[in-house]
């Protein structure tokens, strides 16, 4: 294997308390080493350029059956925007749901070497996988959805953590999951009653149990079984007005709750896209909707044990997808695009709807305005994550102009002047016009892989330039000393990596893909204590209500996931 | 104005994609610039020039530039597409998408044309001095944005699915149609003077359709309202006014619910 050595370049890793110091980064056998330690590198010139840890992405929707859905119910989304294969790369198409291929060379473009999959139906887990497979060079996991799935809604109605947790150990080795992801607790198996749970205590039907008590009993069993990433969680009511209390609910639970993992992860729950969670208000109408991120990221700035992504609005046409049933059609009614829905049995549900956030509305204004802000009023940026909740924010092609926007008051201004047309109505309604702060790289690094990777306790592997981690390295063409004068060269040099090394291998050269990688799939493997009774009721669950086996069920061999990485936990000690 | 005349050459094997061929494109260019200029046929790139003689050459501008093809260009797609000025004339039949996307200018066609013509266009002039296929004036596959600006007229019959999820604009048809017409439409005004099928005004919201001869079977969600004389593209006549479809979503405006309106012609 090639060493390498990256001169000259202007290093951001804040694990390693590096902050634009000009080091020389080396690379062998695949992995970080001190400089000292390569013979006969390969050497990158990386004079006058941005040097970090390659990107790790805590949350996008790139691969599974929903993703494909939107695919097949959007040829538009293809229209004038397909690119011809050249060199090693083949096609690619697709603005807010992207091919495999596409997925895989914007992350490669934007200097990324990790992605989770945000939402995997365990049913539908085989097809996630396959397009997991099926995407190249970046290293993948995928979080199976539990927060309306019928053992957890039936052990957590009696607070059975134990039995949610052999559950949990099982459902992950069945469907090659990485961790917990729960959607709309509750709500979504109450869509399936035409209901839905709007607050933490309302009940869902049939079942008797709710969110807060979802909640609550995924973080629980969670920690019980010492699993890297924490519960990920989309609570109810999102994108509601007024949601903001439920929100603050929903965190609350987190109380008092303490991490347990082998993994260095600090948080015990992960709110993902907080922008969808933050609304004041009683309408979409500018004289009720407010903002109220404020209110909420105090919350999480006054504890220790909670983390975010930001999930923020790209004012672009996209394609909204959620395993929030309930949600997608009411979001269909509200702009009369078409609706794709499906219930997936005993598991979970899921909605489709393209989406415009259009500019010269002012809710899209103000839900743009309030996804940064979200990420300016952070007090630990080790805590808040930079997503778009791709697609449903925005399209993961945006992540770089969500930095400019991050990085610089002066390209916010100029949205709020030029772009919207409500701008001075939002800077009213919402708090992005009492904020000057500027992210800065070092912040940024923190953002983008150094916060990600702790929390998806991926710490030992990703998110600095360490020696002893992977040797994943972007190379952005961006001076921090000369080019910031202009915002746009921000949105330019982290779409357009220079270099990307990944897991040693180079595989973007001179801003050109040259190299496939040895993609491979993250899953954990989570040991329990024998458990007769959960053994049973999988069991009858098959037997009674599956239209499939369990031999039809089950993530296996080398076909679904060709690479495995797995990770190993124990809890029977 | 300038003017460029493309003369087919050979007929492609497969089909020619040639989007190039717009006043936009080949204004400023001279006739080698323009035979240079890139088409696909399948997967391979090919030339132009591989197709066509060019003579004479771009104005300025689109505006001053004339393109006419002299010939049967019955296996070339996409002419005109995306065009926003100038004017292009087709002496024989042409293929699917003419004017596709176009915002502007003007396209003569004496000939026919295939389907998915004027596609999504926002604005100009579609002229076809013949028979059109299906499809026209409609959305692209998946995509909510029909004809939403301009003129289409065809002189003679057009095929199925005419002016789906239309959202402005006018199409007007001399002879008859094919099934499904202004389906999912939000606006706009379809005039067809001659005989149509069945299924005219599917889950249609908003709009107006006109047609002059006999519809086979009409759509169960329209409501016979009452009767009027109206001149309609400079015809007088006597019409039955319908509204619908019932069935589909209807905004309200100043209280009154406003209809997809469908007139026939006695
Ligand atoms: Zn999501």
């Amino acid at each position: 294997m090639t060493d390498y050595l990256i001169k000259n370049g202007f290093v951001f890793d804040p694990v390693q308390g590096i902050n634009g110091d000009k080091v020389d980064v080396a690379i062998k056998d695949g992995k970080i080493v001190d400089a000292g330690d390569v013979t006969n590198p390969t050497v990158i010139d990386a004079t006058g350029m941005t040097v970090m840890a390659a990107g790790v992405d805590i949350h996008a929707h790139v691969a599974g059956p929903k993703v494909n859905m939107g695919r097949n119910f959007r040829p538009e989304d293809k229209l004038f925007n397909c690119t011809a294969g050249s060199g090693i790369k083949r096609m690619e198409g697709g603005f807010s749901v992207p091919t495999v291929l596409r997925t895989a060379y914007l992350y490669a473009r934007m200097g990324f070497g990790f992605s989770m999959e945000a939402a995997m139906p365990p049913l539908y887990a085989r097809h996630t996988h396959e397009e997991i497979r099926d995407t190249p060079i970046i290293d993948q996991g995928a979080l199976p959805v539990f927060g309306n799935n019928w053992f957890v809604l039936e052990y957590l109605k009696e607070d059975e953590i134990e039995n949610t947790a052999a559950y949990i150990a099982w459902l992950l080795n069945q469907t090659k999951g990485f961790g917990i992801k729960c959607v709309n607790p509750g709500g979504t198996e109450s869509w399936g009653w035409g209901l839905n749970c709007e607050k933490v205590d309302d009940v869902v039907p049939y079942f008797d149990v709710t969110p807060r008590q979802i909640v609550s009993g995924l973080i629980k069993a969670n920690e019980y079984l010492g699993l890297p990433h924490c519960t990920h969680i989309h609570g109810n009511s999102l994108g509601e007005p007024g949601n903001y209390g439920i929100t603050l609910d929903t965190l609350k639970i987190a109380e008092g709750i303490k991490p347990q993992n082998d993994f260095g992860r600090e948080v015990v729950l992960h709110n993902t896209h907080l922008q969808f969670h933050c609304y004041g208000g009683e309408s979409y109408a500018s004289k009720s909707f407010e903002s109220k991120s404020k209110e909420v990221v105090n919350y999480i700035n006054s504890v220790d044990n909670i983390s975010y992504d930001l999930g923020v609005v790209t004012l672009d046409e996209t394609t909204t997808m959620t395993a929030d049933g309930p949600f997608e059609h009411h979001l269909s009614h509200m702009n009369n695009l078409k609706w794709a829905n499906t219930d997936v049995e005993l598991e979970t549900g899921s909605g489709i709807v393209p989406f415009i956030y259009n500019p010269k509305t002012f809710i899209a204004g103000a839900q743009w305005a309030i996804g940064l802000e979200c990420g300016l009023f952070i007090k630990d940026p080790m805590r808040a994550y930079v997503t778009t909740d791709a697609p449903n924010a925005g399209p993961l092609c945006r992540y770089p102009r969500v930095y400019k926007w991050l990085m610089s008051a002066k390209a916010r201004d100029d949205v709020l002047d030029n772009t919207l047309k409500y701008g001075d109505r939002i800077r009213e309604r919402c708090y992005i016009g009492e904020l000057d702060r500027e992210i800065s790289l070092y912040e940024l690094a923190m953002m983008t892989r150094a916060g990600p990777a702790k929390t998806l306790g991926l710490s030992h592997m990703f998110g600095s330039l360490k020696p002893g981690l992977e040797g994943d390295v972007a190379v952005y063409p961006y001076n921090p000393e000369t080019d910031t004068d202009d915002p746009e060269k921000i949105e330019y040099a982290f779409g357009n990596a220079a270099y990307l090394i990944k897991g040693g291998k180079l595989i973007v050269k001179e801003g050109e893909i040259v190299d496939m990688g040895n993609k491979r799939t993250f899953w954990v493997n989570a040991k329990v204590n024998e458990n007769p009774m959960v053994e049973r009721d999988i069991a009858e669950k098959f037997r009674r209500y599956y239209t499939v086996t369990q031999n039809n069920y089950t993530v296996k061999g080398p076909h679904f996931v060709p690479n495995p990485y797995v990770i190993e936990v124990d809890s029977t000690k | 104005m300038a003017k460029v005349i493309l003369t087919p050459t050979q007929t492609p094997t497969l089909f020619l994609e040639a989007e190039n061929i717009t006043p936009d494109v080949l204004a400023g260019k001279n006739a080698a610039e323009i035979a240079a200029l890139h088409g696909f046929v399948g997967k391979t790139t090919v030339t132009l020039g591989d197709y066509f003689t060019v003579e004479g050459a771009g104005g300025q501008t689109a505006a001053d530039t004339t393109v006419v093809i002299n010939g049967d260009v019955s296996r070339v797609k996409y002419i005109g597409m995306k065009m926003s000025a100038g004017e292009l004339i087709v002496n024989g039949n042409a293929d699917m998408y003419v004017g596709g996307w176009m915002t502007g200018g003007k396209i003569t066609v004496n000939g026919d044309i295939d389907a998915f013509a004027g596609l999504g266009m926002t604005g100009g002039e579609l002229i076809v001095n013949g028979n059109a296929g299906n499809y026209l004036g409609a959305a692209y596959r998946g995509d909510w944005r029909g004809m939403q600006g301009g003129e289409i007229r065809v002189s003679g019959s057009a095929g199925s699915d005419v002016g789906t999820f239309m959202r402005g604009g006018t199409i007007v048809v001399g002879g008859n149609i094919d099934v499904h017409v202004g389906t999912h439409m939000e606006g706009g005004t379809i005039i067809v003077k001659g005989d149509a099928k069945t299924r005219v005004g599917g889950q249609m919201v908003k709009g107006t359709i006109y047609v002059y001869g006999d519809i086979d079977v009409m759509m169960p969600g329209f409501q016979y309202r009452n009767d009027v004389d109206l001149e309609v593209d400079g015809d007088n006549g006597h019409f039955a006014l319908y509204e619908g479809d019932m069935g589909e979503r209807h905004s309200k405006k100043k209280g009154v619910v406003i209809y997809g309106q469908l007139y026939m012609k006695y």
